[in-house]
């Protein structure tokens, strides 16, 4: 595991590349991020650096006391590390973090779809619409018959699809914009709009 | 935004179309037009549908770049801000030829308007099916 950043999405957006062809970014603002626990194997048993972003109109008592003289930071989410050496509390880490052409992953929650049927969820195949079909949208066969005389565990069946995490990995680094904070990542990331995101190194 | 806009409005000649502007209004205010308000080109002339433009385009060739020139009618304008996109047809040796140019490409050295021609719509797809004369728009008075 490497270090990362937490920033919020903006939107997607397309920039021209130096040779002239357009790139698909998505925009995210990384507001600088401030160290907020260190982690060790001794304390904790694992090693990892706490990064805090944005701002908590109110905390709950013990973050509170852990912020303690700190930025009173909204989102804290911990990136574990092999070494966690160079870090420090209070520390602070922004975009410069990052440079065009680096590869990075990118976590996020995403988007909810609510309760969807096999076609949309899993891309079963749907039934004929017409010669007297009813099989429109149906998800077809779930099994075999008597033997086994159950439905396997794991049958890809509707359900609630989306509003989970993921990890897009290994996208590209477009550009960085320190001045104003924000993250250029070509193609598409997890979420929607301001939905909170971890952009590791890849 | 805004303030982006004081400078277009003082560039003069050169303007973007009256319709790029509009489509930039049109879209709210957000840190998505800032990430790409250096990349929309200030320096191109008003272009609308019908008019006869010659595109100076930056092709490169082996490990050599050089200028082509496709001069022809705007037959659509596609897009807004970043996306705006002109389809220049003409006929080339005979046969009809459709180019899509990326407005705002630093492909592109430059786009001169030669000639504006009266069009009663904005997507000149009719054009296609017409031959010579016929394919050519009345001229617009100033």
């Amino acid at each position: 595991m490497s270090i990362g950043l937490i920033g919020r999405k903006v939107g997607m957006t397309q920039v021209f590349a130096e040779d002239g062809t357009m790139v698909p970014v998505s925009v995210l603002t990384v507001e600088p991020n401030t160290v907020t626990e260190i982690r060790t194997t001794e304390r904790d048993g694992y090693v990892a650096v706490q990064l805090g972003a944005g701002t908590a109109r109110r905390l709950t008592k013990p973050r509170l006391g852990q912020l303690g003289d700190l930025p009173r930071v909204k989102d804290v989410r911990e990136f574990r590390l092999e070494d966690a050496g160079e870090y420090e509390v209070g520390q602070t880490l922004d975009v410069s973090l990052f440079s065009a052409g680096d590869e990075v992953d990118v976590t996020g929650v995403t988007k909810g779809k609510g309760f969807q049927g096999t076609i949309k969820r899993w891309g079963m195949r749907r039934g004929p619409e017409t010669h007297g079909s009813d099989s429109h949208r149906q998800p077809g066969s779930i099994g075999a018959g008597t033997d086994p005389g159950r439905v396997m565990k794991g049958q890809k069946m509707s359900g609630h699809m989306g509003d989970v995490r993921r990890t897009i990995k290994r996208l590209t680094v477009v550009r960085t914009d320190p001045e104003r904070n924000l993250l250029l990542i070509r193609g598409s990331v997890p979420g929607a709009r301001n939905a909170l995101l971890l952009v590791r190194k890849a | 935004m805004t303030l982006y806009f004081a400078v277009v409005w003082a560039c003069g000649p050169g303007l973007p179309a009256v319709s790029d502007l509009q489509a930039r209004v049109s879209t709210p205010v957000t840190v998505l037009d800032d990430v790409i308000a250096d990349q929309i080109r200030t320096d191109l002339p008003q272009l609308a549908s019908g008019d006869t433009v010659r595109v100076f385009a930056r092709v490169v060739e082996g490990n050599r770049e050089r200028i082509q020139v496709f001069e022809g009618t705007v037959m659509r304008l596609r897009g807004g801000g970043i996306q705006r996109s002109i389809t220049v047809r003409s006929i080339r040796s005979g046969v009809g030829v459709e180019r899509t140019f990326k407005v705002n490409s630093p492909r592109i050295e430059k786009i001169e308007v030669v000639r504006h021609g009266v069009a009663r719509r904005a997507q000149l797809y009719f054009l296609r099916k017409r031959v010579g004369k016929a394919a050519t728009l009345r001229e617009r008075r100033a």
